[in-house]
Parts: C-alpha cells; structure tokens; sequence
C-alpha cells in the first residue's frame, strides 16, 4: 500500500524531493506531448482532415517538433509591459498546475504523495492558477490581454463553485477527502452510477475550469485573440500551454477517480485500467471541442449561478437525505437523474422553441410565394 | 441603496475603454477595422473604418477597354466573381442592345448559382469560427473546394475566372462538364446539409445568434440593406424576383425569408438560399439547349454607343448596381458600383447597439461583408 516514490521524500532530503518532482515534471511532460497529438488526430478526423502524417509514424513525432519551434523562438518582451508581473505570470500558472498532481495517486500504489485531505488540497490549490492569468493579461499591457484577464477570474471563481459542491458531496459519500479512499469506496459500483448528476456537473465545470470549449471566454480567439496569452510567445506562451494540458489531464483524472471508479478494473493492472479512463474522458473533451461554439459572458455567467450552483447544492441534498435515511444505493440515482430530466428538459424546450419558428417562417413563406404567383406580375 | 451606487458612480474615475478592433484581428473579415468603446463588456460606441483595401477600382475601369474590366470586376467581391462578371457584361450589353445565345445565358445562371452556394459556404465556415466551432470552417471549406475544382475545370482558374465576355462566354464548357456536374451536385446537397445540421440548431449556436443584432424591416430598408440582410427581416425583396435578368423567369425557386431580422434569421436565409440555389442549377441544367456561346461582336474593340444605363443583379451577398456612362470610345467614361456589402455594412451601428463584445463579431460575420466589394 506504500506509494513507490514516497520512499524518496521519507528521506526528507532535498534530493529526494527534487529527483521526484523531476521525475513527475518529466512524466507529465510526456503526457501534454501526447495529448497535443492525440488533440490534433482527433480533431483532424472529426473535420475530416488527417491531423499530422509527416513527421515519424502517424506524426507521432509532430509534438516534438513543436515543442523544440516554441523553445527556439524568440521570446518577445513588451516595451510597455510590466516586466516583473510579465514573467511571474506564468510560472504561477504552471505551478499551480503542476502542484495538483502532488496529490494525484494513479493506482493503488503510485503516487507522489498521498494526503487524507487531498481533495481540499486540489481544489484549493488549482484555483491559485486564476491569479496568473489575471497578472498575465494585466502585466502584458494589452486590452484584449486585460479583458482576458478579468473574464477569467469571473469565470473560473464562479465555476469553482459547483465543482467544490460536487466535491462535498462525493466526499460525504465516501466518507473521506483521502482519494485512494474514495476509488476503493466504488468497488462494488462506481460513483457515476449512483451520483450520474455529480458526474455531469463535475466534467461541465471541469471544461469551464479549464478553459475548454464551449468555455473558452477568457482566450475566445475570434474576440480577444487568446485573451491573457496575447502578448506572450516562444518558451513563456509554451509554459501556459504546458500548464493547459496538465490542467486538462488533471481535470479528466478526477472524473476519473471521484467517479469512474479511477484504477478499478478487471483483469489488467490498474495503471492501465486508469490510463484508459482518463484518455476516454480526455478524448470527449477534445469531441466536444469539435462540435461546439463558444457561450457569450453573460450566457456563461447565468449558466454556472442559474443551472450548476443550484444543481449542486440539490446534489448535496439528495446526498444528505441518502445518506441520513440510509436508503438504498438505487434511490440515489434515481433522484440525480430526476435533477437531470428536468434541466435536460428546459434545454430540449429552448432547442425546439426555434425549430417550430422556422417552421412558422415556412408557412409565410409559402404564402407569400403563393401570392407572388397570383400577382404574377413584376414587383419591386 | 441606490444613493451608494450613484455615488459609486459619480466618484469613481472609471473611464470607457477603447478598444481597436482590427485591421489585424482574426474575425473581422480582412482589414476592417472597428473602434469600440467598451464599458466592461458592452459596447457603447463604434467607430468603423474601412478603406484599408481601396485599390481605386472604379476610376481604373476609365483607364481600361471594356474586356478588361472584367478582371476588375473579378476583385470585387472575390467570393462571388461570376456573379460580379455577370452584372458588368450586363450593363455593357444592355448599352449596347445585344442578345445572348440562349446556352450562354443558362451556363452564366448555373454558374452564378454555384457561386452563391460556394460563397454562402464559405459564410457558414466564418460563421461558425466566429462564435466559436471549427468544425463548420473544415466542412464548409470542402464543400467550397468541390466547387472550385469544377470552376477550375471551366474556366481554367480558382477564384479570378475572367470567364464571362461581352456578349456570351470566352469559350464553350469543357466536353466532361456533364459527368462533373452530375457527379458535383449530390455530393454539394450532402455538404450542404451537413454544415446546416451542425450549426443552425446547435443550442449553443442559437444562444449565440438568436435576438442578437435585431433590425426591423422599416430600418433596414432606411439603411438600404439588401440580400439576405434584408430577407432576414421578412421582406420578400430578390432582384431575382422582383426584376428578373438573365434567364431567372424560367425557373420555380423561392425566396427564402426570416421573421425578426436577428442574426440566426439572416443565417438561416443563407442556408435555405443554397437549397434553392441547388434547385435552380438542377432546372437550368434540364432546360439547357445546344448552340454557340457568344454572339458575334463584329469587332474585337468594342465601342459601345453614348449613353449611360443602371443594371442590377442579386448578388450572393445583396444587390449589386452598375452605373455606366458611355462617351462612344472603346473605353467608359464613368463606371459606378453599388457595392452590397458596403450598404449592408452602413447599418453596423445600430446593430451593435447595445452589444457585448462577443456579439459584435458575430454580427459582423452575420452581415457577411467582403472587404474587397466595401473598400473596392
């Protein structure tokens, strides 16, 4: 049950502590390489393009070239930006990115450091991110940066919200912040069967909290031309996006683990029983990315107070409930997707609100045909 | 309360934001450029500026012979220059009272059709990346390219034909244009509902375009917007229609309108105008008859009798006008061009009134301009 590489930091040498987190530094590194691949196949095939060929097999080595143009670029400074804020931005995006797997275990036995609280941990470190994009956009002395800046602390504070919601709710199901606690707690039948509206709220947040379609305000390319990032380029715009796919790899982790059931599996070990979960929910976020357009401010705003705050606290109550009458594991489920029937039901409303209109605009069009041709002369 | 945030108000040296909006900016369609004051993210004031591509189209037409004009008109609106083509050898024929073959007429008609269908695709494309999707732009662009390889097939060039002549066509269609026709349209149909499914009743799309950039039909009308801008706000108004030219008479299609004027109203016109489109290639294709392309003109440098005559012609993106002053030389003496996108681009003030920062980009794209036509 010993994690492997906690051996090094029971030294509680400073080597130990620094050949793990290169060790972790390294090991994500490869994970954003080939999630960049896996982004870029995918989205090729769903808009019917190849994605890269040329480079090595299937352009499996395109990832590398990338990354080797953005190192050797040139790293433009802004004459007008503050200089101190302007470099410090990233490395707190980063960070903060690459803290949250500190806690991350990826099976029963491999992680870096486990805490019982880990859960708190995540979700209290992630949101230190925020504080870089807004330096970011603000030290770059642009206003499309600024913009960028301050749409994304509206957002990713309001997102928080529901994410932490759905969070209390697994741990009161689990009875635990521990992670290893909660994977080990589905063992018999995994959270998303019994909490399918925890899920739901958790993955859409987890797009808002990444800045993913249908999410991605704070860097809109057709709006603010990438928002906080504007201004940066070479090795420092490489640190963000580095610090984007980790987010994105993390956020699919937790879905994974606080609901999928994370290395549970039959037959193979565990570490690939949970590469296949994260790699699925990562995929997903790459589909929807190449299907849907992007929500305004306002529309993103009301979404996460209107839809995912109240749905949220319902999930805590119904949790609540469960777990106060001590009811059968199937009522839960039954009462998440009545929580989910009737959003997906004001959604279904809005979305044929527009297809009887057209239908309305048919009919008049047709009329005024109809009288066209009983005209039958030329009109102007 | 309301005293505290008066006061907020009063005391605060909160100041609008400028913000510069092109001509170097991803969505705004080539070089325009908007100025925008911005009060957090609503706009209160816009400034547009244009002019960052005029080449002086107009007063190089008096310098050019008759044939060569028709290149310029080609630059125009560079995604639709058959349509352009055909409203120039329009005017000049009209000024000289000459008759096209029959064959000509309806090969100028499918192509001008195939135009609109490749130009609205491209709309679909720009649409969808400026609230967001990228998928459409991919789609659309294949279904463009189907388009253009049978363009290229043609006339022998992509984009910039120079394929209609005074008085007929440069030269008659390729052997296999039937078998690249019929193979092209059901496979457009397919490309076409395709970038319609995926967008038009996308709830995030509609979230995006509905009661968005709304116009009423009495000020769009004031503000002289025409094509599919106008039929957004339910008037019926087609030049196809309503002054019919070329061979538009012999065909049964319809004229696609809207209900609010907003800008999902505007796309769906533009979608349902491809269906039509569709439908009268389809017709003109079964009615097309045999014989010669041109007629003769008796001469190679053609001159044109004094006089000055008005042409208009549904453009894919409104109605475009060409007023031509003859002086009876082998050159014009004045050539006018009532662009559609610059009419349809004068009322961005009132639609963006009111606006967040992210509407303006979709309105912008709604109104579908081409910088090529407004700058000329």
């Amino acid at each position: 049950m010993e994690p492997l590489l906690l051996t090094y930091i029971t030294l509680s040498d400073i080597q130990g502590i620094a050949i793990t987190l290169s060790c972790l530094f390294g090991i994500l590194s490869v994970i954003v390489l080939s999630l960049t691949w896996l982004e870029r196949k995918a989205l090729g095939r769903l808009q019917q393009r190849l994605g890269p060929t040329r480079t090595g097999p299937m352009g499996l080595l395109q990832p590398i070239a990338d990354a080797i143009k953005l190192v050797v670029k040139e790293d433009i400074l802004p004459s007008s930006s503050d200089k101190a804020i302007f470099w410090v931005a990233p490395v707190i995006v980063a960070v903060s990115a690459f803290m949250v797997w500190v806690t991350i275990p990826v099976s029963e036995t491999l992680g870096v450091r486990n805490l019982e609280l880990g859960l708190l941990y995540i979700t209290a470190v992630a949101v230190v991110g925020i504080l870089g994009l807004v330096l970011a956009g603000w030290g770059s002395a642009n206003k499309y940066g600024i913009i960028g800046g301050l749409r994304s602390a509206a957002q990713l504070i309001s997102y928080e919200i529901p994410i932490i919601m759905v969070v209390v709710s697994v741990g009161m199901l689990s009875q635990s912040l521990d992670l290893r606690v909660i994977v080990a707690d589905q063992n018999p039948v995994i959270y998303a069967a019994i909490l399918p509206l925890g899920l739901v709220i958790f993955f859409i947040s987890g797009l808002a909290e990444v800045g993913r379609t249908p999410f991605d305000i704070y860097h809109a390319e057709s709006e603010v031309v990438g928002g906080p990032f504007v201004e940066y380029s070479g090795a420092h715009w490489s640190v963000f996006f580095l610090a984007e796919y980790i987010n994105t790899f993390a956020i699919a982790t937790l879905v994974t683990i606080l609901f999928l059931g994370g290395w549970l599996g039959p037959i193979l070990p565990g570490i690939v029983w949970f590469l296949i979960k994260v790699y699925a929910v990562v995929l997903v976020v790459f589909w929807i990315r190449g299907t849907f357009p992007r929500l305004r401010i306002d529309q993103l705003m009301s979404f996460a107070w209107k839809v995912m705050v109240p749905l949220a606290f319902y999930t805590i109550v119904i949790t609540a409930v469960y777990l106060f009458y001590d009811l059968p594991a199937w009522s839960l489920t039954l009462m998440s997707l009545v929580g989910l029937l009737v959003v997906g039901y004001f959604i279904y409303r809005r979305m044929v609100a527009p297809a009887k209109r057209a239908a309305e605009i048919r009919s008049r069009q047709a009329e005024q045909s109809a009288r066209r041709r009983a005209d039958s002369g030329v009109r102007i | 309360m309301p005293d505290v945030i008066n006061e907020i108000k009063n005391n605060s040296d909160s100041v609008e934001l400028l913000l510069n909006m092109g001509p170097q900016h991803p969505s705004t369609h080539g070089v325009f450029r908007m100025v925008l004051w911005i009060d957090g993210e609503k706009i209160t004031g816009v400034e547009p500026h244009i002019g960052y591509l005029h080449r002086g189209s107009e007063k190089l037409c008096e310098g050019e012979q008759y044939h060569q004009i028709i290149t310029l008109f080609d630059r125009l609106d560079y995604l639709a220059n058959f349509n352009n083509e055909l409203v120039y050898c329009q005017a000049v024929e009209k000024l000289m009272e000459l008759e096209v073959p029959e064959k000509a007429e309806y090969v100028r008609v499918i192509l001008c059709e195939l135009n609109r269908i490749a130009s609205h695709l491209l709309y679909v494309g720009t649409i969808g990346l400026d609230a967001g999707a990228m998928t459409p732009t991919m789609m659309a662009f294949r279904g463009r390219e189907r388009i253009q390889a049978l363009f290229e097939e043609i006339s022998g060039a992509r984009m910039m034909h120079n394929y209609f002549r005074i008085g007929g066509l440069k030269e008659d269609l390729p052997s296999n244009f039937s078998k690249l026709i019929s193979e092209l349209l059901p496979l457009l149909r397919e490309d076409v509902e395709e970038s319609d499914k995926i967008l038009t009743f996308n709830e995030i799309f509609l979230a995006r375009l509905k009661d968005i950039g709304v116009i009423t039909a009495e000020q769009a009308i004031s503000y002289g917007l025409t094509g599919p801008c106008l039929r957004g706000c339910g008037v019926d108004y087609d030049v196809r229609k309503a002054q019919p030219y070329s061979v538009y008479n012999r065909f049964d299609f319809e004229i696609p309108i809207g209900l609010d004027g907003d800008c999902w109203d505007r796309h769906w016109v533009r979608i349902q105008e491809m269906y039509e489109s569709l439908k009268i290639i389809e017709q003109a294709l079964e009615q097309m008859p045999d014989g010669p392309v041109a007629s003769s003109l008796g001469r190679r440098l053609i001159r044109p009798p004094a006089g000055e005559v008005y042409v208009r012609a549904e453009n894919p993106r409104g109605e475009i006008g060409v007023y031509l002053v003859s002086n009876g030389t082998d050159r014009p003496y004045r050539l006018k061009v009532r662009p559609p996108s610059f009419c349809n681009l004068s009322a961005l003030e009132p639609l963006l009134e009111n606006a967040w920062i992210a509407d303006s980009v979709v309105i912008l794209g709604s109104l579908d301009i081409v910088l090529g036509e407004v700058d000329r």
